[in-house]
């Protein structure tokens, strides 16, 4: 089988991108810190492993998760172009692009171990005031609207910078008005979230749309998508904590003037 | 529940979302022939089990190491070892970071498609190679600049700001084609292998140093590690095009 051919060469490959870790691990451990390693087998075993997985990883990459990508960017720009009312297709024929983009954003995110890991943490720093849940929307909630609107400006052909500063401006302002201590976590939310799976699979989906929308250019238009999955959820962190922030001390005014009104009431009886 | 079994139902959980929601687009949008079904399931079988694989490898050795070694130089105090740690740390991870192996090479292929490069597997092989090698680098400077944060207490929103504007200002001096692939270079980066090892250092590094919070100081790693790739690779590709 060639796939197993495949695999072997990949492996052979993958062996030189682990050597430069395993060395610096064993040169801190034995010359920095001059300690011996315990259970060295398990870890030789472990090195093995990951090896192996790495290969099997990429492989299946090639066969299966590239192809998907790019198959289904080709399938809806297909649909979206036959769908098209007149002869001129225009952005907003590309819909159903637009909703698959925010569908695999959202389903992806919201599903991803690393975000519950985060999540739990973010309800320790804040105090109780952000909801694991509610940040797992928020995150979710961003990365869906980053990746659809990533198709957009694919199918329109717009440069990426502009985007991006315009995001980078909106970060900077939420930034000077959120609640200090969630700021490290929303910066670090943006690149939590996009999984080794997440990853490959969204840059196929926005070559493949660059391939097949007429007039776009696969090397000009088709990256970026990561970078807009990336910049998104850090919005809608910042504004789920102000929100919530904001939410939280409502509550707590309203509270204190109820128990203010009732005092005043009990002063008249 | 043995580990092997919870990665792996991990790993699928990773990838049922993305089939389910690919299967209900086929089903009710698109109607069209998914062309070679076998050859995309066979695909994401060796998905599942590589990953599984991986994962299970990186628990057994590389990060009980990690981060006991994260942990034991950030005691010792010695600054020239901490600063060198934290660049190998970050440059041999973000070296051997899946998803980052993979989008160098398809950036290659696009590259080479669209004649910005010559055709052939060399020149391919040295393109994705440089990428990852100029992310490698940018990643394990992050991680010198983000322990001297934590060490020194300096503003984490006044460096991102200041990276931002970095950023921007390479942006109009860089070649077109490196644009996407620089800013999406950052968050391919930071993921399987990068962010725990990279976590275990900041909380490690935060912990032992007295009036740091770990919850809070340790975090911001990773939003470094997500913003010096962008500026390295626009670097890398305005050099590239004057050479």
């Amino acid at each position: 089988m060639d796939l197993i051919a495949g695999a072997i060469r990949t492996v052979a490959s993958t062996t030189l991108d682990v050597l430069p870790v395993a060395i610096f691990l064993f040169f801190f451990h034995y010359v920095v810190l001059e300690r011996k390693l315990a259970n060295r087998n398990r870890i030789a075993f472990g090195f093995c492993l990951v090896v192996v997985g790495l290969g099997f990883f990429l492989v299946g990459l090639e066969r299966g998760l590239f192809p998907l990508g790019r198959l289904m960017a080709e399938q809806l720009t297909s649909v979206s172009i036959e769908q098209a009312l007149g002869v001129q297709v225009y952005w907003s024929d590309y819909y159903w692009v637009y909703l698959f983009g925010f569908a695999v954003g959202f389903g992806c995110t919201f599903a991803e171990p690393a975000l519950v890991a985060v999540a739990m943490k973010a309800q320790a720093v804040s105090g109780g005031a952000v909801h694991p849940w509610g940040l797992r929307i928020a995150v979710a909630l961003g990365v869906a609207i980053g990746v659809a609107l990533g198709c957009l400006r694919i199918v329109t052909g717009t440069p990426l910078h502009w985007y991006i500063i315009a995001a980078y401006l909106v970060v900077v302002l939420q930034t000077a008005f959120a609640p200090r201590q969630i700021v490290p976590l929303a910066y670090d939310s943006g690149g939590v979230t996009t999984s080794t799976v997440t990853v490959p699979l969204v840059t196929a989906l926005g070559l493949g749309l660059s391939e097949h929308v007429p007039g776009r250019n696969p090397l000009l238009d088709g990256f970026g998508l990561i970078a807009f999955a990336c910049l998104f959820p850090i919005m809608s962190v910042l504004a789920y904590a102000q929100l919530s922030g904001f939410i939280e001390q409502r509550r707590l005014r309203r509270a204190r003037h109820q128990i203010t009104g009732s005092d005043i009431r009990s002063e008249e009886d | 529940m043995s580990p092997v079994w919870r990665l792996l139902l991990g790993s699928v959980k990773d990838l049922v979302p993305i089939l389910l929601i690919i299967s209900v687009f086929q089903v009710f949008v698109l109607r069209q022939p998914i062309g070679d079904l076998a050859a995309l399931l066979e695909g994401a079988v060796f998905v599942v089990i590589g990953l599984t694989l991986f994962v299970y490898g990186l628990e057994l050795a590389l990060f009980p190491i990690g981060e006991a070694l994260a942990h034991a130089l950030a005691r010792k105090g010695s600054l020239t070892w901490l600063v060198l740690f934290a660049f190998a740390l970050g440059f041999g991870t973000t070296i051997a970071e899946p998803a980052l192996i993979a989008v160098a090479a398809e950036a290659a292929d696009v590259a080479a498609n669209a004649g910005a490069i010559a055709a052939s597997d060399e020149s391919r092989g040295d393109y994705a190679r440089g990428l990852r090698i100029t992310v490698a680098l940018s990643v394990g400077v992050a991680l010198i600049l983000g322990v001297f944060r934590i060490i020194t207490g300096w503003s984490l929103p006044l460096m991102i700001i200041g990276g931002y504007v970095l950023v921007m200002l390479l942006t109009i001096f860089s070649p077109r084609e490196i644009v996407g692939i620089a800013y999406d270079s950052g968050g391919v980066t930071t993921s399987t292998v990068t962010v725990p090892l990279v976590t275990a250092l900041g909380v490690g590094l935060a912990s032992s140093l007295e009036g740091r919070n770990p919850m809070t100081d340790g975090f911001g790693l990773i939003a470094f590690a997500s913003l010096t790739p962008i500026i390295f690779v626009l670097g890398y590709g305005m050099v590239a095009a004057w050479i």
